[in-house]
């Protein structure tokens, strides 16, 4: 019951946020919620699965230029090109999926992590899909009536609700879809195998777990929704070069799962809120002077900082945020 | 073959440097565990600490080399020491998503205290080079080359002959049989992070040297080390030499001979192709051991 009435309560706020936000602000928590879609994918692989990927990076641009293509160059509707994103990241997590059968844990880290490499050198030189180094642009979101161009407003009796907001409130639709499929995972027979194959694969595989089958799922899922992240993210950008989808953007999924707390269902969007939004708030700290002395920058300060905070955050609280919330019932069971 | 003599002289020359790095992963891996994702940091760090010693301090150059190596085994110690020991006994990712967050929080700290420019290394050999039969042999890179045999040697003798070289094997085989013995593990522990500190120093400082220079993304020569590491398998210092020197040949020689049609700087990713098609045949490295599980 009191689960319930605190969710009752984050939904609420989180629907009345575009109101009272400024726009900077409003810009800040659309990216947060967008990258807790890609988030809540990566927890399904890493939280659930226990296969550690920093390959999220690739599967957020394939989605990415998925809908590029089919959106910009196609002129597809984007009821049509955002589940293609999914698809098409999905299909290629799928065929990623059964490398993780070779390799575990920091081997499968590192040859991930080679996905994101060799992935740019493709993105860098593939220039009619991904405009080369220049980059390109990226359609904005238009379902029937509702366009999401910039300078676009729609008003609902009282409210407007510009194309910021109108992002907000896709991804936010978008994130409860992803979150209300992780929940209801952990409670079927493969979400069940998936925490078997996490916690001992070989005990898993004899007790009748298809490992094979439930890791290439949860690469395929979790690639799914990264695809959708990754297409809202880059249209919300509007513009985007190869070099965006790039280590120490998967390094940030990891980390926004890890702060978050691994393979529960609200951490992906705490940990998202921490990882995408604290180097702009950092960067908008009053304390931190415009030009620092000696001539320190504002993005090193604030990147220092960053570091340090993972590292101080993980240090005191290697169970993440959710974990800070659930400490007091466990001391007591 | 001037050229192809060339390409494998510059080859060897950079993978006796991803050597040095990739022994400074292997060396952590084998007694925590953990890949250092700092390691770029340190390397980073180590050849900052030369050029400030040489350059602003006026040290002579063999004095900075040697403080600075001092300097980054008591950062590698401090690490160990202020942070990785209060985490024991977490998740793997946790410790290594630990390292990623101080490896950003030095970087940008270098990039803040130096500024973002170029900077002299201060080392005495500059842009100097002799010909050997059409071949072009940079002295820095000679130097290169024997100072990483150097420090190689060292360190297998090191691990093959001392005490705390047995206590660093014995640490990776069996951590709690070897503390039951009597060796003090923390201290092991904390003596393996000084070890890597001090190789990124030698790594950092002749990545810096001709035609690189002490700038703030020297540190991703690191991640270009990983298929080295890999290649090696994860806990093999042997391994992590080999590889290091693999991945060394196969970049130049890759950025040499690799048709247009591969695109424009295929090199750069040429070990991690390398890597992935040895890891499908071979899933723990060339040298690494399958882990005998128990079910």
């Amino acid at each position: 019951m009191r689960a319930r009435l605190v969710l009752l309560a984050v939904v609420l706020v989180m629907l009345v946020l575009p109101f009272q936000f400024g726009t900077s602000a409003l810009t800040t928590a659309t990216f947060v919620v967008i990258a807790a879609i890609g988030a809540t994918g990566l927890n399904v692989l890493t939280g659930y699965a226990g296969q550690i990927s920093l390959g999220h990076a690739f599967f957020l641009a394939a989605g990415a230029y998925t809908g590029a293509k089919l959106g910009e160059d196609l002129g597809w509707s984007a009821a049509l090109w955002i589940p293609a994103a999914g698809v098409v990241a999905g299909v290629c997590g799928a065929l990623v999926g059964p490398i993780a059968l070779r390799l575990s844990g920091l081997y499968l880290a590192i040859v991930t992590l080679g996905l994101v490499f060799i992935g740019q050198h493709v993105f860098f030189n593939a220039e009619s899909l991904t405009g080369g180094p220049q980059g390109r642009t990226f359609p904005p979101v238009v379902i029937g009536p509702f366009d999401f161009s910039a300078g676009q407003v729609l008003r609902l009796g009282g409210l407007q609700i510009d194309s910021n907001g109108l992002y907000y409130y896709l991804a936010l639709a978008l994130l409860a879809g992803a979150t209300a499929f992780a929940w209801n995972l952990r409670r079927t027979r493969t979400g069940r195998a998936m925490v078997a194959v996490r916690e001992r694969e070989i005990a898993a595989s004899v007790m009748g777990v298809d490992v094979r089958r439930v890791k290439i799922a949860a690469f395929t899922a979790s690639a799914f929704m990264a695809g959708v992240s990754g297409a809202l993210y880059a249209s919300y950008l509007s513009f985007a070069q190869p070099g965006e989808w790039s280590l120490l953007l998967s390094i940030q999924f990891v980390a926004a799962v890890i702060v978050g707390g691994m393979g529960t269902v609200a951490g992906p969007l705490l940990g998202s809120a921490v990882v995408f939004a604290l180097p702009t708030l950092l960067k908008n700290l009053p304390f931190l002077p415009e030009e620092a002395a000696g001539g320190v920058s504002v993005s090193d300060l604030s990147s220092i900082a960053y570091g340090l905070l993972i590292v101080a955050f993980l240090v005191l609280q290697p169970r993440g945020l959710v974990g800070l919330v659930n400490q007091p019932k466990e001391a007591h069971s | 073959m001037t050229e192809f003599l060339q390409l494998l002289f510059q080859g060897v020359s950079l993978g006796s440097t991803y050597a040095l790095v990739a022994l400074g992963f292997a060396v952590v891996y084998r007694s925590s565990g953990v890949i250092n994702f700092a390691q770029g940091a340190m390397l980073l760090l180590g050849a900052y600490a030369v050029s400030w010693l040489a350059v602003d301090v006026g040290l002579s150059f063999a004095l900075a080399v040697l403080a600075a190596t001092v300097m980054l085994a008591l950062a590698g110690a401090a690490l160990h020491g202020l942070v990785l020991r209060r985490v024991v006994g977490q998740p793997t990712f946790v410790l290594v998503m630990i390292t990623i967050g101080v490896g950003i929080a030095v970087t940008h700290g270098v990039e803040a205290a130096f500024g973002p420019d170029r900077r002299l290394l201060g080392d005495p050999w500059g842009a100097a080079a002799f010909e050997v039969g059409g071949v072009t042999i940079n002295t820095v890179k000679v130097w290169g080359i024997a100072v990483t045999a150097a420090a190689l040697g060292a360190y297998f003798a090191f691990d093959r002959y001392t005490r705390w070289g047995l206590a660093m094997q014995a640490t990776a085989a069996d951590e709690e049989a070897t503390l039951s013995v009597g060796v003090p593990v923390r201290r092991v522990h904390a003596c393996t992070w000084a070890l890597a500190g001090a190789l990124a120093t030698l790594g950092g400082l002749f990545l810096a040297g001709f035609p690189g220079a002490p700038q703030p993304a020297l540190g991703d020569a690191a991640l270009r080390a990983f298929p080295a590491i890999v290649l090696g398998g994860l806990g093999s210092p042997v391994g992590a030499v080999v590889g290091g020197l693999l991945i060394g040949v196969v970049e130049v020689l890759t950025s040499g001979y690799a048709p247009d049609s591969l695109g424009t700087n295929f090199y750069a990713v040429a070990p991690y192709v390398a890597m992935i098609a040895i890891l499908l045949v071979r899933p723990y490295g060339l040298f690494g051991a399958r882990p005998v599980e128990r079910v």
